[in-house]
């Protein structure tokens, strides 16, 4: 099915969040980092409660607080005095700096700003340890908040990591999951016997234990020194169909510092798993440990059992154009025809991507990209989905055509424990076919007259 | 362990007074700090805070797509009709919108979303970038405005403007435009304006029935449940109440100047202020009639209320609670409906307190509270910890400090699902204190499990 056009000049409900976010969200998985926005006050804010929302954890985002003079003059005093504050208040080991519409539009060049402020402020930097600073652009009218996730990870790789011998390691690039992925994914490389960097980590800096006290910086994330070394990993492996061939950060490894880059779909579901957990062996040079082979294969015997259940139920899956392709590519796999695909973001890729991931098991469906949330309204209708796959903003449209949501990626707001939703791997197809089998089958018994209670 | 001084910046000293150290003095309404991490928000917040109840008007908000999706459906501003207002209508602008003005694009988006919804008025909110790019606002609303034959009006909230305070005024300028230009036959001379309600959980509607058992009509509900038409004829009312921190007090102001309406200013939270609100504006009328019938009505509601309060009271007595607001109103509410509880208030703040409103809470509270103004999560955090509470009470970005920590929170802010006016919301915000503080849960937290700090009285 082909795409279609977008008709309409205004936006309503968007179905992606501006780029600055995206950015911040890859700070808060450094070690040490602080995330910090250079534009008004409102930004950081707005966006720390959407994120705190989601996670549930605390999210401290500075802000170069820019008021009407600096509109006209420049923000570069305000810049100067919050990375200074943040720095002697917060103990930032690492500043990530992101722009904003603001800032973009009134010009203001934030590599000069900071280097002018090492030269001022020679004491903060004189020391073994003084703080990181790395800028990124990630101008608000331009892109996603998945534009702004990937560039902060490739600006931190381009300022940070450098090449000094080889170590051997693996270098991971996830893309945006959940805490819950992340910890997954670092036990896969530790079962593979690979000493493995995860950039970046918000397995901890996000999901966080209960505390004595206010952390002025979560816990974990991965370590400055690790992403220092990330030049001299033997291998990089990176998610995301859409960015696969295109400037990334494991790109700029591999034509910076030579290393190996395997560019693989995010793995949810089998076949994309499969893919994955190749690369792993191919990097590591083991054979898939055996208790992963064993989960894979208590999936396929989950799938087996489940698929009556499922077969030819239509579904309409939303969110991040990577998320939605794995979980295009899973959904297919059970014998769920999905039937629109929908993302605000534009990489155009989508619809090829799309129809690889569909892989011959299922018609391509209806791919829309750049699209909002009345546009996907206007197609669902009339497409009679049986259920919504994609975060909670679609709860009002999938309440309103009565079919069950289940929710994945970000965010999500109307419920609890989304830190803990595991998308990733054969474990995360588990929980993934779980929820949406039982989804199913809980609304056959909803409806039905008698309410069975056996089958 | 961190100390509060150790967290706090030498720039921020003067806006942190400890009641009894000293003689009152407190530094408020400047520019947050940079990289302090304030929770303050922005021009455009405060303007679509004000205005966003409104259910019957289109709210576009022009800029690239963030500030619209962020505010996107967010509060529980309930609307017993349409629904307009839950929707998050964006320019979406983009790069070469930027390079080249927005404001074709604003004109085809504003007339398409008319022409889609035949709403009964339209806000057009400007964002940062708007006041760069240099879009005329003004011109692109007057033009629709005449071809769609819909009042289309333009809100100057570019965030980086002010703080909240100057997106109230901007939000109160756009409804004073409004204001006027309705029919005011058959208005009763017993009739008054709601303002700064925003109808959370369906707050507005129980206040609105206390005026009704008192025979006073509610013209305009400005804003919660709010209704473009209403809004037009709120000049024949006899009378404006004005809750909330000076949200729309600036609109209470203008209409006293223009139509000669007086104004007061009165709280629903909490059995003191609620009381003292409806007597104030039955005092105002002079009628013996309404009079009676405002003691009738809240002898009513206090019979029902009070006992069920002492039960609280009982287990409640002597927990320690910090409040940490955006306005500094609410705050005076929350000490005394706290008190009443039995409860003791070590430390309260808000985002955009006045001096005045700052004067006001150190004559209300106890010796060692500490008031703060515009705070960040490190020293609210100490202060916790220093004092030790049982519960925080704030809004969505203060709960994962309280959290973490292992204290009770109260949501009074503007997501709230749980009605907090009135008696029947006094009664609620008891039941949501009760049933943080008493939690079995803190048992296991750091802080009060074995080795934590602090009373494991819990």
């Amino acid at each position: 099915m082909p795409t279609t056009e977008n008709h309409y000049v205004s936006t309503t409900n968007a179905c992606k969040l501006c780029r600055p976010i995206g950015a911040c969200l890859a700070f808060r998985g450094v070690e040490g980092a602080v995330p910090f926005l250079h534009g008004s006050q409102g930004c950081a804010t707005y966006m720390r409660r959407y994120i705190i929302s989601h996670f549930r954890e605390p999210m401290d985002i500075a802000s170069s607080s820019l008021g009407e003079k600096n509109a006209v003059f420049g923000g570069s005093s305000n810049l100067k005095q919050g990375l200074k504050n943040v720095i002697t208040k917060y103990g930032g080991k690492i500043v990530g700096v992101a722009t904003t519409c603001l800032t973009e539009t009134i010009g203001d060049d934030v590599p000069g700003i900071i280097r002018e402020f090492r030269k001022e402020e020679k004491d903060l930097f004189a020391h073994e340890k003084a703080p990181l600073l790395v800028d990124v652009s990630t101008p608000s009218y331009a892109g996603t908040h998945m534009e702004g996730f990937h560039d902060a990870v490739k600006a931190m790789v381009d300022q940070v990591a450098t090449k000094d011998g080889s170590t051997g390691r693996v270098n991971l690039l996830p893309g945006f999951v959940s805490p819950a992925d992340i910890r997954y994914l670092k036990e896969i490389l530790r079962a593979f016997g690979v000493s493995g960097i995860v950039l970046p980590d918000i397995s901890e800096t996000l999901d966080g234990p209960a505390l004595l006290d206010y952390e002025k910086l979560p816990g974990g994330g991965t370590p400055i020194s690790m992403i220092k070394s990330m030049g001299s990993s033997k291998a990089t492996i990176e998610f995301g169909r859409t960015i696969s061939g295109q400037d990334t950060a494991g790109r700029l490894l591999t034509t910076r510092h030579g290393v190996f880059l395997s560019q693989v779909g995010m793995p949810i579901g089998l076949r994309e798993t499969d893919q994955f957990f190749s690369a792993m062996e191919e990097v590591s040079g083991n054979k898939t440990p055996c208790r992963h082979e064993k989960e894979r294969g208590r999936l396929i015997d989950a799938y087996v059992d489940a698929h009556k259940y499922i077969s030819g139920k239509r579904a309409v899956v939303y969110g991040e154009e990577d998320l939605v392709i794995g979980l295009t590519s899973f959904l297919a796999e059970i014998g769920i025809k999905p039937v629109l695909c929908a993302s605000g973001g534009t990489s155009g890729r989508l619809e090829e991507s799309i129809k690889s991931a569909c892989g011959g098991i299922v018609e391509p469906p209806l791919v829309r990209d750049g699209i909002d949330f009345y546009d996907i309204a206007g197609e669902a209708e009339s497409l009679k989905p049986d259920l919504f796959v994609g975060h909670s903003k679609g709860y009002r449209l999938a309440r309103k055509l009565d079919v069950p949501l289940i929710r994945v990626g970000f965010p999500i707001h109307d419920r609890i424990g989304a830190q803990r939703v595991l998308h990733l791997g054969y474990r995360g197809a588990q929980s993934l076919l779980d929820r949406i089998v039982n989804a199913a089958i809980e609304k056959k018994q909803n409806d039905s007259p008698v309410g069975y209670g056996y089958m | 362990m961190k100390t509060a001084s150790a967290v706090i910046f030498e720039e921020r000293k003067d806006q942190i007074y400890r009641k009894g150290d000293a003689p009152f003095d407190i530094a408020c309404n400047k520019e947050s700090l940079a990289g302090a991490v304030s929770q303050r928000a922005c021009v455009f917040c405060g303007s679509r805070v004000v205005l966003y109840p409104i259910a019957d008007a289109l709210h576009l908000i022009h800029g690239p797509v963030g500030c619209a999706v962020y505010t996107w459906d967010i509060r529980g501003a309930l609307s017993s009709g349409r629904q307009l207002h839950r929707l998050s209508f964006s320019t979406d602008l983009q790069e070469k919108d930027v390079i080249f003005g927005g404001e074709e694009k604003l004109y085809l988006a504003l007339t398409e979303l008319i022409d889609r919804h035949n709403p009964k008025a339209a806000f057009v909110y400007s964002t940062c970038i708007v006041g760069l790019i240099g879009d005329d606002l003004d011109s692109v609303c007057a033009r629709v405005s005449k071809e769609k034959d819909v009042s289309v009006i333009p809100v100057q909230s570019e965030g980086f403007r002010g703080n909240k305070r100057a997106g109230y005024e901007a939000a109160c300028k756009a409804l004073f435009r409004l204001v006027g230009t309705g029919d005011t036959n058959n208005i009763s001379p017993y009739s008054l304006n709601i303002m700064g309600d925003f109808n959370l959980a369906g707050e507005i509607w129980i206040i609105r029935d206390y005026f009704k058992r008192m025979g006073i009509e509610v013209v305009a509900n400005i804003t919660g449940d709010g209704r473009v038409d209403d809004i037009r004829r709120a000049h024949g009312a006899a009378l404006n109440l004005v809750q909330c921190s000076g949200s729309t007090l600036d609109l209470a102001k203008m209409m006293e100047q223009s139509y000669d309406i007086p104004y007061m200013r009165v709280s629903y939270c909490g059995v003191e202020d609620m009381t003292e609100s409806l007597y104030a504006v039955a005092r105002f009328f002079g009628d013996l009639r309404i009079m009676e019938r405002t003691e009738k009505l809240v002898k009513e509601e206090l019979s029902v209320l009070y006992p069920k309060l002492r039960e609280y009271r009982k287990v409640l007595a002597g927990k320690r609670a910090a409040i940490y607001v955006g306005g500094a109103f609410k705050a005076f509410s929350m000490v005394k409906t706290l008190r009443l509880l039995g409860m003791k208030v070590v430390m309260v703040g808000s985002q955009t307190g006045t001096r005045e409103d700052y004067l006001e809470l150190e004559e209300i509270t106890d010796d060692g509270t500490i008031i703060v103004d515009d705070a960040n999560p490190l020293e609210l955090s100490a202060f916790i910890k220093e004092k030790d509470v049982d519960i925080f009470i704030g809004g969505v970005k203060e709960r994962p400090i309280a959290y973490k920590m292992g204290v009770g929170f109260c949501d009074h802010n503007h997501e709230r699902k749980e009605a907090l006016e009135g008696f029947s919301g006094m009664l609620n915000f008891a039941r949501e204190v009760h049933s943080t503080v008493m939690s079995p849960v803190w048992r296991f937290v750091p802080r009060r499990a074995e080795g934590g700090t602090g009373n494991a009285n819990n």
